[in-house]
């Protein structure tokens, strides 16, 4: 009974830990070099920029390394059991009874220590590089700030304020056009995180964090909120989009742009200035100057709404309009208990805001 | 039967020394208490100069040394009682004790009025800036320290006046005073960080 | 073989009622009973935290589910998290020892032994008024419920104006209480192991179980106090309108985060420790070789203890420090592993030589042995800091974190389970029941938490709620739900092994696994006074010495 059972053990263990190997292999040499992320998947092993391309290598060093010591001590530690189990006709005798060895403890403290150096090495020159970047002279400098639960994106330099959507012009072919990000927030702890580009950084309230990366390919580059900030934290997604230098330069013109008076949609305007929302929503070009929701003036150039709860199609935006807790139950935007006329006049003036 | 009968027993008069434990529980308590001190002073230390607002440490804080003498000097009258109460003598210990009663409840009048000054004449509170709040915590945190300790001696001098209190009590007043001088170097620290360090 | 000899006895109370034995059980101070009801309360809290987690489970297994709102489904991970942390780990941790230090150092009970029921009754209470927060939080506009904040509670989300409601208030309160538990019992145990031991038990001859829970006690008195503090300071912030963490006014909410992983981090090593301490004591006597270098074990949990108040930032490596911070904290994190290595090869060498029974002690201590190589070497990745720039918030530390809490703590307190067991209670639990316990479990633990490393690689964030579909995610979600379940099952067949083993398992008799510390000299359940008189010992195991006069271990030692 218990030579089969120990075999089981070996049965059992081996192959569940090779699929994991077989896994994590599969994972790190997942799927062609992307044109963003394909279907959205965000392997951070398929890194598309700087700093995640640095990040990976080390990873894959770090990996291998402990793969060699999983390999190792597992491979001891099976080799064991096996071979020292207690068989039919033991029943008589004790083992001899070994105490310890002190050559043994000094060598198999020396060896992890080695192995905890050549870390150490890895790691400090890996975080000084990604750290200590300093922003060159064709950087586009963007602030983030968190909200609960959507991203505000400002260009102080280029005097443009959006939402939710970060765009920054591709690097490679001999230009450098990497983005520096300050990261701040105004409630509460969050975290941006687009797998492809970068590792984490915190926004934290009454502090500024900075953060860097310099796309190589053009592309839109899904991300997540990576620190718990309530009710609807799932629901605070980032799109980096990477343009081509050109397209990113059209892009900016546009959104520098103050909102056009579109003569179709004056009774949506009517309507959204006579009730509240320009209590939270700014309109460049309007006396919509409120800055506790997201910034509305090009509020069509975006592909989702409501931090990527939706996407941007009539529809959504007219169910998002009429009841904003339908979408995102718990999000700081209220029902504003409008009829449907009302609602359908919003939606036709907010469609102008290309 | 069983293996224990085949245990040997406590036969040899050999030297077996091993620690008393209300010692150990002492020091462990005073252990644990100094990590919990320690997160408040750090917080102290950490905003100082943060403040966004409000008086700063240097406007408001005047040395208290009348009441920094009177806890110090307690933390000797108790080591007398103590001495006295291991001669038996037994009148003076409750003189001493006393005294070191009396000694800790003017330290916390004098903290009361200290605040009271703080709070309606020169406008700080827990909530006015970080300062008031770091203050009042640390500070609060050792005086309700000393609060428990001057309870603690309240029992055993009520007692004592009952003649409750005998010889074989030696070692449980032994670790009240180990209490009360940690309280003592707490407030050693405390000021130092508060009304030294910090101004 | 000695245990043929021993004589096989059965305490049983003569004739209580029920009545009468909950009322033994409401005034008792004797420690075996206080450990059973740490252990058993534990338990009820580990059957009510582990079906919060299938709900969660079963909530991500498709992605965009609405089986769970997002409020219920936040305050389901909060209070998994907070209630197996606190109310079954520190609970275990107190349970074990409470029953094991005084048996296994000749003691009659604990050096406190009033002081030791307190603390029981402090946990239990604080316990329950965690789950009072469901009714009793509510405040204004019904807002607040059972807390919803994370089981560290970042600041300001704990802020009045983030979490209405009293629901943090209940977290900061309960937590407290228990916490007062725990240092109540840390005092007793650290008062029992050097004050009560046994005639000739010097510190060195002290069995590793309660060397470790020495060194873990010792870590609750330093590492408990940066919680309580903390929270002290939350309090104050939420109801005496005070600034520590109000970054409004100037406060800091990363320091909130130092406070808290100052006790947080060791808090994971005072959970792991203890297990590891299961391990030590049930290897060497299924190899049938006493343990590996104990004095290096010693040290190296010693090291452990020490080294493990220095990393604690290593949860924040997202936060934004200095590099030379980072860097720091990286290098005390490895460091940490090198002891905690030592010790795997020290259990190895224990084996290595041996001749192992594969009893179901030990074969939860086996799985606990590749589990912990696993789970430290995943640690190890999230030490290197760029690496875990990208892990650190995602399912690959959720992963990591339960291949050390379940695959570690949890294996190493069923191997626990199954081995003192018949001593506590007289009889062995059964044994095809346990198989399936530790094959089921086993199986569902690594389907679960192999897999739950993925969606981190794939960018799945912690706590969340949902997730869209075209991830990458779904299907690694739905296999990770199916391996919750099996854990499940596991779990109920473990929860009937206890119950039916009680009244109908095999007598055990004194010493059933032929063990060498002294819990095994008496009887099965012991004595209420333990021992008929103070033993004296004259080695690490005495019951060696008295079953092989011709070889003593005080020969070697």
């Amino acid at each position: 009974m218990q030579l089969r059972l120990s075999l089981h053990r070996r049965l059992l263990r081996a192959p569940a830990l090779l699929c994991f190997c077989a896994a994590l292999i599969v994972i790190a040499g997942h799927g062609e070099p992307a044109f963003g992320n394909p279907g959205g998947i965000t392997n951070i092993f398929r890194p598309l920029s700087q700093p995640a391309q640095e990040i990976k290598e080390t990873s894959l060093l770090v990996l291998g390394i402990c793969a060699v010591i999983f390999v190792i001590v597992g491979g001891l530690l099976t080799y064991t059991l096996v071979r020292f189990r207690h068989r039919a006709g033991d029943e008589a005798s004790e083992p001899p009874q070994i105490y310890g060895s002190n050559q043994i403890e000094l060598a198999w403290t020396v060896l992890p220590i080695l192995i905890v150096f050549v870390l150490i090495l890895v790691t400090s020159r890996t975080i000084a590089d990604i750290q200590n970047r300093k922003a060159a002279p064709g950087a586009v400098h963007a602030t983030v700030v968190g909200h609960q639960w959507w991203w505000e994106i400002r260009y102080p330099e280029l005097g443009i304020v959006t939402a939710n959507e970060l765009h920054v012009p591709a690097s490679g072919g001999g230009i450098r056009r990497p983005a520096f990000l300050k990261l701040q927030s105004a409630d509460v702890a969050h975290s941006f995180w687009v797998p492809q580009l970068a590792g984490k950084t915190d926004l934290i309230p009454n502090r500024v964090n900075l953060m860097w990366f310099a796309p190589t390919e053009p592309g839109t580059y899904l991300g997540n909120c990576a620190e718990y900030c309530g009710t609807q934290h799932a629901r605070m997604l980032i799109r980096v989009v990477v343009q081509p230098p050109e397209e990113f330069e059209r892009w900016v013109a546009e959104q520098q742009r103050a909102a056009a008076e579109e003569p179709g949609a004056q009774a949506g305007r009517r309507v959204f200035f006579a009730n509240s929302c320009v209590n939270c929503h700014t309109i460049r070009g309007t006396s919509a100057q409120g800055v506790f929701g997201p910034d509305l003036t090009h509020l069509m150039s975006r592909l989702t709404l409501a931090a990527g709860a939706a996407p941007n199609t009539p529809d959504s935006l007219r169910a998002w309009v009429r009841d904003p807790q339908g979408l995102k139950v718990g999000c700081l935007m209220p029902n504003m208990q409008m009829t449907d006329g009302e609602v359908d006049q919003i939606v036709s003036y907010l469609q102008t805001l290309k | 039967m069983t293996n224990e009968a085949a245990l040997p027993r406590a036969a040899e008069a050999t030297e077996w020394k091993r620690p008393s434990r209300r010692k150990v529980a002492v020091v462990c308590l005073i252990l644990t208490e100094t990590g919990l001190f320690s997160i408040f002073v750090a917080a102290y230390l950490f905003y100082l100069g943060k403040s966004l607002t409000g008086p700063a440490p240097r406007d408001v804080l005047e040395l208290p040394v009348l009441s920094t003498a009177c806890l110090l000097s307690s933390s000797v009258t108790i080591m007398l009682a103590e001495r006295a109460f291991n001669r038996d003598r037994v009148g003076l210990f409750k003189l001493w004790w006393f005294l070191t009663i009396a000694l800790a409840a003017f330290f916390l009048g004098a903290t009361a009025l200290e605040w009271r000054t703080l709070i309606y004449q020169k406008g700080l509170t827990v909530g006015t800036n970080l300062f008031g709040t770091t203050f009042y915590s640390l500070v609060g945190l050792h005086a309700s320290h000393v609060v428990v300790g001057l309870c603690l001696l309240l029992l055993v001098f009520v007692f004592s006046l009952r003649g409750y209190v005998t010889r074989m009590h030696r070692e449980r007043i032994e670790m009240i005073s180990w209490y009360w001088h940690f309280v003592d170097a707490v407030w050693v620290v405390v000021f130092m960080v508060v009304y030294v360090v910090g101004r | 073989m000695a245990s043929r000899e021993i004589a096989i006895t059965v305490e049983r109370q003569p004739g209580l009622s029920f009545v009468e034995r909950l009322h033994g059980l409401v005034v008792t101070v004797d420690h075996k009973k206080l450990g059973l009801m740490y252990v058993g309360t534990a338990l009820c809290f580990l059957g009510v935290a582990g079906l919060m987690a299938v709900a969660i489970r079963l909530q991500l297994a498709v992605p965009n589910n609405t089986l769970l709102e997002p409020d219920v489904f936040n305050r389901f991970f909060t209070m998994h998290g907070t209630s197996m942390v606190f109310l079954v780990g520190m609970a275990l941790v107190s349970g074990f020892g409470n029953y094991l230090v005084p048996l296994m150092t000749g003691a009659r009970d604990m050096a406190f032994p009033r002081l030791n029921a307190f603390g029981y009754w402090m946990y239990l209470f604080g316990g329950l008024l965690l789950y009072f927060s469901y009714l009793g939080a509510p405040g204004l506009a019904g807002h607040g419920s059972a807390p919803d904040v994370g089981w560290f509670a970042y600041a300001p989300l704990t802020g009045r104006a983030f979490s209405r409601g009293h629901s943090t208030d209940y977290w900061i309160l309960s937590l407290l209480l228990t916490s007062v538990g725990s240092t109540v019992s840390a005092i007793n145990v650290l008062a029992t192991a050097f004050a009560l031991r046994c005639k000739g038990m010097t510190l060195m001859r002290m069995p590793l179980m309660v060397w470790l829970m020495v060194v873990t006690n010792f870590m609750i008195l330093l590492a408990l106090p940066a919680l309580s503090a903390a929270q002290i300071m939350l309090l104050i912030d939420r109801y005496l309108g005070g600034h520590f963490f109000d970054t409004q006014a100037g406060g800091s909410a990363v320091i909130w985060q130092h406070f808290f992983w100052i006790f947080g981090h060791p808090e994971v090593y005072i959970l792991i420790i203890p297990a590891f301490a299961c391990v030590s004591e049930i290897v060497p006597v299924f190899s049938r070789k006493p343990i590996f270098g104990y004095p290096v074990m010693v040290g190296a949990t010693a090291m452990i203890g020490l080294i493990s108040v220095s990393v604690w930032a290593h949860h924040m490596f997202s936060v934004g420090m200095t590099s030379v911070g980072n860097t720091f904290f990286a290098i005390s994190t490895f460091m940490v592993a090198v002891p905690t290595g030592i010790k795997i090869f020290n259990w190895l060498g224990t084996m290595y030589g041996g001749r192992i029974r594969f009893d179901l002690p030990m074969l939860f201590c086996i799985a606990f042995l590749f589990q912990f190589l696993i789970a430290g070497l995943t640690g190890m990745m999230l030490g290197v800091v760029p690496f875990n720039w990208q892990l650190t918030d995602s399912y690959f530390v959720v992963a990591h974190f339960h291949y050390t809490l379940v695959g570690g703590f949890l294996f190493g307190m069923f191997a626990g389970f199954y081995y003192w067991y018949p001593k506590a209670v007289g009889r062995l639990l059964d044994r095809r029941l346990g198989l399936w316990h530790f094959w089921l479990f086993t199986f569902g633990f690594h389907l679960t938490f192999d897999t739950m490393h993925f969606p981190g690689l794939l960018g799945m964030p912690r706590r969340v709620f949902t997730y869209d579909a075209g991830r990458g995610w779904d299907t690694l979600n739905l296999i990770t739900t199916l391996g919750a379940l099996c854990q499940a099952a596991a779990v109920l067949l473990f929860a009937i092994n206890i119950v039916r083993s009680a009244r109908k398992g095999k007598p055990a008799g004194n010493d059933p696994w032929d063990a060498w510390t002294l819990e095994w000299a008496t009887t099965s359940p012991p004595p209420e006074y333990n021992f008929e008189a103070e033993p004296v010992v004259r080695s690490r195991r005495p019951l060696w010495d008295l079953k092989h006069p011709e070889d003593p271990d005080w020969k070697y030692e």
